[in-house]
């Protein structure tokens, strides 16, 4: 009798064990469905938008692809369906949006493809969907609206005039992208008929949206984070800084020149940034700490990846605690082996405007069904900071003498204050040959504007960049 | 026409579905088997309906009218198993029987729509493996030599992993079969049975440290040879049934806690040894990077269910080949992008409910050996599930391991019709033994 009790004991206790595996392993599927649902319900729309998906084309044959719109809803893109009943892809514009709204029809590039499921997803009312399916019909695809703004893109594109290059306009305050302009362009109407033909062509390489995957040397652009670094590592005394150009510094062999071997004379950081004197920013350079330099480069996000969900180029520094004098002084200039992206330094001038905050760059800003019921809005987002605001606010100063006493005295404007950098980047070994480049923000009351641009082998920023810059700032804030 | 029963069949197999689901879970609100009567017969009628909607979407997509067929003569087979489970052990637990059943209708269906040829060869290994099952419910009480020789049963499971090792062919980079004549054969499917029943003997005869030492070396053997086989989806299992029986035998959570750190221990040193072990945890961190090279296979089914969102794309209406190793491994993922997110969760909380069932069925055993074999089955059955599953969703790493009764592979099958009917036969002995207790009671 005993022995049955004991043994009866024995069992119900040992049933404990049972039952905790029960739950720990109940307790586990549990995290995993919610996991599972999680997926398929949120995070699984970027999966499906990813390029490697091949099942974006099933999708095609049930849904008439959507409208790509502006943010004044003006039509980027649009399907038209031909008598025949075959469809063909329209994009109003022509040229103009070429590479940023891109095409869907031989292979996918731009918002074409950015938003690709999107416009090959209906969220027309259950009703009409239900009456597609009974009818054999396609059902309509949902729109997409842009940040895209085609007064500025216009503007942008007129000012570049014959050059090849790119410009982009961001509002640093929310990350919009208002226009993205990349030359040479192509007409994505004809994409069809020129295809064969454009994408051999790569010496112009017009399918390349040099505004986010062009890689150039930053030239003087690059002073600025040269300036932030010098800033960084002299807090107290970097005003108390004094330099006698010759129009040249030598160090070792090593010789750097000023623009056209220009002297600038006695200059403090400030003149020194202004006139863009590279014998003084390469005299800074040899005293700064390469270790912290390449630790600056990698908060401002060079040599990694950008927080963007669109194709781009990787930028590249080559700063690191081996490297010679001479990279230094070269990377301090902006030339050497130096590459960004005009995105990039859009991005960098945007956190600085922004007092040191990075809104994340973005081209969709939402997504409705064709009666216009919103489906989806991409919500500003802040990336964090690429510097404090106190040396946000540093650099702005420095980027505002610029406009006041230095290489873009254009930009001075009753109506808005300008700001910004010049740059002439040497790409050749043919040292009259160079990239204009401008990277720079303009603001008026709370309305503020970031504009970069890169005109290649037109010669110097101060001459070729600033003007178009005036041009976008003078459009942006015309109607104030 | 066909459009728009093709569009219309998906809601409602996925309604259907989620009814089965429903009444999984409130079977256990009623105690008596008579009560659950009707619960168990509309679970049926609702396999059914899915079952044949499905072969209907099918054939008018395919128009393949050998479809019809297989359709009838699976359909009988179905109907046929629960038949004869009803007649030759009318104790049998029920939801079992109806859980096995469905699963095995899910399988069907996915595989006829993947590969018509392989449904048709994973349809007479099913049907083989109902017939010689249909025997070990009775058998397995009735043979009481089965629990003496635990160390043969170790001993024949070392020997013939180890033959695998040696002789086997390389598969998707591990060794994990070897070949007689067309039948391809995967020994570690059951040696998993042996490996239980081999630990189960050891420890129900006793837990002193020195048996438990016994046991470690034996179960450590066994897992050894399957990562040094590449195996590591194998070894994992056998290690967790392993701490889990010993934990439930010994009553002693500081073995589950030991199991658990050296667990870790074990993965850390996997990882730093095998390259391989390093590319899959890679591949699960970030699959998006090496799309084309370690993450290919989970991008791809990331892309299925994505896709298929959560009422699918429609039987036949996605394109679930393009997932590698779809019919085995990934099933899964070509079931939600398919049949939908709604239907696979479903098919979770089934394999779930048939856990629970296997470690309630366990509770109820009052010999030691019988309880051990029914709590290492249910865990190999249940850390399987959430291996493949958890694998082909990302939440874990992937370890290339089947999804028990679904996925394609003879060998799977089988081992998981005898688990099934091993269960099975523990639970009718242990009902009749309650029903005689009760009869005396009242005598």
């Amino acid at each position: 009798m005993l022995q049955f009790k004991k043994h009866h004991e024995k069992s119900t206790n040992s049933n404990r064990e049972i039952a905790n595996i029960t739950y720990l392993f109940v307790a586990l599927f549990i995290c995993m469905l919610v996991y599972f649902m999680y997926y398929i319900g949120i995070k699984s729309t970027e999966a499906i938008n990813n390029t490697y998906n091949s099942r974006q084309e099933l999708l095609a044959k049930k849904v008439i692809r959507g409208k790509i719109y502006t943010r004044n809803y003006e039509v980027l893109a649009e399907t038209l369906i031909n008598p025949d009943d075959t469809e063909t892809r329209s994009y109003p514009f022509g040229n103009l949006f070429a590479q940023t709204v891109g095409f869907s029809t031989k292979g996918k590039i731009g918002i074409e493809s950015l938003a690709n499921f999107n416009l090959l997803t209906s969220n027309a009312y259950a009703g009409e969907r239900l009456q597609d399916i009974i009818e054999g019909e396609k059902s309509i695809g949902d729109n997409v609206v842009t940040t895209l703004d085609v007064s500025m893109q216009q503007v942008a594109n007129e000012a570049m005039g014959v050059y090849k290059g790119a410009v982009i306009v961001i509002d640093p305050t929310t990350g919009e992208i208002l226009s993205l302009v990349s030359k040479p362009d192509f007409d994505p109407n004809q994409i069809n008929d020129i295809w064969e033909e454009i994408y051999v062509d790569t010496e112009e390489g017009p399918l390349v949206n040099r505004a986010t995957q062009g890689l150039y040397p930053g030239g003087s652009t690059f002073k600025i984070i040269t300036l932030l670094e010098y800033i960084r590592e002299h807090k107290n005394d970097y005003q108390d800084y004094t330099f006698n150009c010759t129009g040249k510094f030598t160090k070792d062999d090593n010789v750097i020149n000023c623009y056209h071997g220009i002297s600038h004379g006695n200059v403090d950081l400030m003149q020194s940034f202004a006139k863009s004197c590279n014998s003084s920013f390469a005299n800074i350079s040899i005293g700064l700490n390469s270790n912290q330099f390449r630790k600056t480069c990698t908060d401002l996000l060079f040599n990694q990846k950008l927080p963007v969900s669109f194709p781009y180029a990787e930028s590249f520094v080559p700063i690191n605690a081996s490297s010679s004098a001479n990279v230094v002084m070269q990377t301090a200039i902006g030339q050497g082996t130096t590459q960004v992206t005009p995105l990039h330094m859009a991005m960098i001038t945007s956190a600085i405007a922004n007092g040191g905050d990075l809104m994340v760059p973005h081209l969709l800003q939402r997504v409705e069904n064709y009666n216009k019921d919103l489906v989806k809005e991409y919500k500003k987002k802040s990336y964090g900071k690429l510097m404090t605001a106190k040396e946000a606010e540093i650099l702005q100063l420095f980027m505002e003498d610029v406009v006041q006493s230095g290489t873009a005295t254009l930009l001075e404007d009753s109506k808005y204050t300008a700001a910004g950098k010049t740059g002439s980047a040497e790409y050749s070994s043919n040292k009259s040959e160079s990239h204009a480049w401008f990277t720079g923000y303009a603001y008026m009351n709370d309305k503020k504007i970031v504009v970069t641009i890169v005109l290649e082998g037109a010669g110097s920023g101060g001459e070729y960049a600033v003007p178009i810059a005036k041009r976008i700032f003078d459009e942006y804030f015309k109607s104030n | 026409m066909a459009n728009i029963i093709v569009e219309f069949s998906k809601y409602a197999i996925i309604i259907f579905m989620a009814f089965y689901t429903l009444e999984c879970f409130i079977v256990f609100r009623y105690h008596s088997e008579e009560d659950r009567n009707g619960i168990y017969i509309r679970q049926n009628v609702l396999m059914f309906l899915i079952h044949f909607i499905s072969f209907v979407v099918l054939c008018l997509v395919t128009k393949n009218s050998m479809l019809i067929l297989l359709y009838a003569v699976q359909q009988l087979s179905l109907f046929a198993t629960i038949v004869l489970y009803r007649v030759i052990y009318p104790r049998a637990n029920r939801l079992l029987i109806n859980n096995m059943c469905l699963l095995m209708t899910i399988s069907f269906i996915i595989l006829t729509r993947l590969s018509y040829e392989q449904s048709v060869k994973q349809f007479k290994i099913v049907i083989v493996s109902i017939i010689i099952t249909m025997f070990i419910p009775y058998l397995v009480k009735k043979i009481k030599i089965i629990s003496l020789f635990p160390l043969v049963y170790g001993f024949l499971g070392i020997a013939s992993l180890l033959i695998v090792m040696i002789l086997g062919k390389v598969i998707n980079g591990s060794k994990l079969s070897y070949s007689i004549g067309s039948f391809s054969f995967q020994p570690s499917e059951f040696v998993k049975i042996l490996f239980v029943f081999s630990v189960a003997g050891l420890l129900s005869k006793s837990t002193e440290l020195k048996q438990v030492i016994l046991v470690t070396i034996m179960a450590a053997l066994h897992i050894l040879i399957l990562v040094f086989s590449k195996d590591l989806g194998s070894a994992l299992i056998f290690f967790v049934a392993y701490v889990i029986m010993l934990y439930v035998a010994s009553r002693e959570w500081i073995y589950l806690l030991a199991g658990f750190i050296s667990g870790s221990l074990a993965s850390i040193v996997g990882y730093q040894l095998f390259g391989h072990v390093r590319t899959r945890v890679q591949a699960w961190k970030d699959p998006w990077r090496t799309i084309e090279a370690a993450g290919y296979q989970v991008t791809q089914s990331l892309f299925a269910i994505g896709t298929g969102g959560w009422f699918g794309m429609g039987l036949a209406q996605g394109t679930p080949d393009k997932i590698p190793v779809v019919v085995s491994d990934f099933i899964f993922s070509a079931i939600s992008e398919e049949l939908g997110g709604i239907f696979a969760a479903c098919l979770i909380l089934i394999c779930v409910s048939c856990f629970v069932m296997f470690m309630n069925i366990s509770m109820r055993i009052e010999d030691e050996f019988y309880r051990l074999i029914a709590v290492g089955l249910a865990t190999i059955y249940g850390f399987q599930v959430f291996l493949t599953i958890g694998g082909v969703i990302k939440f874990i790493p992937l370890t290339g391991v089947t999804l028990p009764l679904v996925s394609y592979g003879g060998t799977s099958i089988l081992t998981t019709h005898i688990v099934f009917a091993v269960i099975q036969g523990l639970y009718i002995s242990e009902s009749r033994k309650l029903s005689t207790r009760a009869k005396n009671d009242s005598d």
